[in-house]
């Protein structure tokens, strides 16, 4: 095994777009190709996903496997593992990143198990050791109350990545690279699952990964009504509304609006935290944001270590008061 | 339905965080005597999937859980809400592994137990938040896996299951024997009634140790890790937090908007 080189990225596809991961993960890839000195390649699969070779290229691979069959279409653990491992057998690269996604979360372990290899998830930063060429991963543990640095001695080293620690590279449309189409060769019997359906929450207004404000409601909000109240304030900052996991578990806000460990990961310019305690798993998922604002009536929350600024007291009378004075310093 | 549920005995995750202290000598978590054992919270949404095919269904669950000091009034906790069977591999060489080592001992558990449709376990523990186990058995066994799931529907010979996505959910239908890993989203599990944690304390756990379960000793616990720790940290929080006072909360809040204006934060 000793002739792995390289680092390979898995670059996932959505609406025939590279995602943001993809983007950051080929950021990273090329950092760590260019410590190797040795080439990043990428391997995009899917059902008619030729033409993001060229993206990829602009984003840092040298080199893209591309491998596109109809059986490719929706994600499915038995088919795509078998595409990973042909094409690292093939390619036989060094490393291989994911995204901490909910691909690369099914994918990465499992691949790497039937590689004869281990895989870390949800790495936040990634380093190679200079002297053993290993990469070094770093991965929250104990819901982000303490970190730890993994290595393996087997290869590849397979990681995935958490969502917005990395900074992916401007693209740039001038950059050459290598584009290789390879043959899935799958097995339809060797499929075992069928997806029957895809139910997409479409939030309205600005999308939560996206903006540039967020309000955030925790467990002291207490119910529904109260984060119409947020959203009322989302809206006269242009921003999105997100929650702890109490409430997407009490069913006052949708699932999908869970930021944390198991939820979303956002780092918006502005995250304004209310009613919300600063639990470990739900600051995973913000402690990226530019700056945070507290509002608590538990002055000892441990949310406070974490703001920048703060108000103490009952979020019920400081919400509407707040967005009262910042409308009328808006229209000024 | 045969249902096998693996469940993992750690330190409370939700403990503040100044109750988690690590020794750097040694690259380990202090044990600090305040922090209660319990479930991994995912691990009990993975009993009360179980719990739920067999309201609707019947069947036997068996628990599975590795590792020393297994607290019974811990891992009894799925035998009092309604499981049937719990099994302890329960032994020091056993510990200290990783998902790898873990799902190979856990895996020849699950062979010796033989009869099984579907094996369920949490999208990942609570301590290290790995996230892996289950994919691993998956592929020891040969399994088809649907990870992260909310809702399980068992029907003749399938099941079909609401795996938890970005942005909704997938409906994935796969046949058995499968497994499926559970996530928070499943909703709220059930209470121990009195009768049910008295009849679990009668009941005493199967208990197999690696000879029992035909394991090659150099693949389990530490010894089988394939992950090795570097180094174990705890990030520094800077704590520099502007706390905006006013004669009440509303002036307050006053002023915590004329701050956020006044240094362009908004
Ligand atoms: C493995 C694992 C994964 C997890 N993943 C996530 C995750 O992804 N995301 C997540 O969020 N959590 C997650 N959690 C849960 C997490 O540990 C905490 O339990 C959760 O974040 C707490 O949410 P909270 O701050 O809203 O509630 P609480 O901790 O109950 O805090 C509520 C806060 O509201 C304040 N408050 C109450 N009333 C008022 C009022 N009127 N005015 C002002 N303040 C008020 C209180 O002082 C308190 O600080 C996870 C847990 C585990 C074990
Ligand atoms: N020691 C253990 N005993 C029983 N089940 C375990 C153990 N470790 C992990 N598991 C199972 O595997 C899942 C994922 O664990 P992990 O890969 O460590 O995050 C857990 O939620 C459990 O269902």
């Amino acid at each position: 095994m000793a002739d792995n080189k390289g680092v390979m990225i898995f670059a996932e596809v959505i609406d025939g777009k590279l995602t943001a991961v993809a983007k950051e993960l080929l950021g990273a890839g090329r950092k760590l190709a260019n410590d190797l000195k040795e080439e990043l390649s990428a391997l995009v699969a899917g059902s008619g996903v030729g033409n993001i070779a060229a993206e990829a290229i602009s984003f840092g691979a040298d080199k893209v496997y591309v491998v596109d069959a109809l059986l490719l279409k929706d994600y499915r653990t038995d088919a795509y593992v078998a595409v990973l491992e042909k094409v690292i057998k093939q390619a036989n690269p060094r490393i291989v990143l994911m995204g901490q996604t909910t691909i690369g979360r099914d994918l990465a372990p499992r691949a790497a198990f039937r590689l004869a290899t281990a895989a870390v998830l949800d790495c936040i930063a990634l380093e190679i050791d200079a002297a053993t060429k290993q990469l070094l991963m770093t991965k929250p543990v104990y819901g982000g109350n303490a970190r730890a640095i993994y290595t393996m001695e087997t290869l590849p080293q397979i990681a995935t990545v958490r969502a917005k620690a990395m900074a992916a590279l401007e693209p740039d449309g001038a950059r050459k690279g290598q584009v290789i189409a390879l043959d899935a060769g799958l097995d339809p019997a060797a499929i075992k699952t069928t997806v029957l359906q895809k139910v997409v929450h479409e939030a309205e207004g600005t999308k939560l990964e996206d903006a540039a404000v967020v309000v955030a409601g925790g467990r002291g909000i207490g119910g529904p009504e109260g984060f119409k109240q947020l959203e009322e304030l989302a809206k006269v900052l242009k921003g999105a509304v997100g929650a702890t996991r109490p409430p997407c578990d009490a069913g006052w806000v949708p699932d999908t609006i869970q930021i944390g460990l198991t939820g979303k990961i956002v780092s918006p310019y502005v995250y304004i935290a209310v009613a919300i305690s600063g639990a470990s798993q739900h600051m995973a998922g913000c402690s990226g944001s530019k700056n945070i604002i507290a509002i608590n009536r538990d002055a000892e929350a441990q949310i406070f270590k974490e703001a920048r600024f703060g108000v103490v007291g009952d979020w019920k009378k400081i919400i509407p008061a707040f967005e009262a004075k910042i409308k009328e310093l808006q229209t000024k | 339905m045969n249902m096998i549920v693996c469940v993992k005995q750690i330190l409370d995750p939700e403990a503040p965080p100044a109750s988690f202290r690590i020794d750097p000598a040694t690259n380990t978590l202090v044990p600090q005597t305040a922090v209660p054992a319990v479930l991994s919270p995912f691990d009990e949404q993975a009993v009360e999937a179980a719990l739920r095919i067999k309201d609707a269904k019947g069947g036997k669950i068996t628990v599975i859980s590795l590792g020393v000091n297994l607290l019974r009034d811990v891992v009894k906790k799925p035998l009092s809400l309604g499981a049937d069977e719990l099994i302890l591999l329960e032994d020091p060489a056993f510990v200290g592994g990783d998902s790898w080592s873990t799902a190979y001992a856990l895996a020849a558990a699950i062979k010796k137990v033989g009869q099984f449709d579907l094996i369920f376990c949490g999208r990942q523990a609570a301590d290290w938040d790995s996230g892996q186990t289950g994919s691993c058995i998956a592929e020891i066994l040969g399994l088809p896996q649907v990870t992260v799931a909310k809702k399980i529907e068992v029907m003749d010979g399938k099941v079909k299951v609401e795996k938890v996505t970005a942005d909704g959910y997938e409906v994935v239908e796969v046949p058995t024997p499968a497994l499926i890993t559970v996530s928070n989203e499943l909703g709220e599990v059930r209470f121990a009634t009195f009768k049910g944690t008295m009849a679990s304390k009668k009941k005493e756990p199967i208990i197999w140790k690696p000879a029992d379960i035909g394991v090659d000793p150099a693949k389990i616990g530490a010894k089988g890790r394939r992950t090795k720790t570097v180094k174990l940290f705890q990030p520094v929080r800077e704590g520099k937090c502007e706390i905006i006072t006013g004669e009440n909360d509303e002036d307050a809040a006053g002023n915590l908007a004329k701050k956020l204006v006044e240094v362009k934060l908004l």
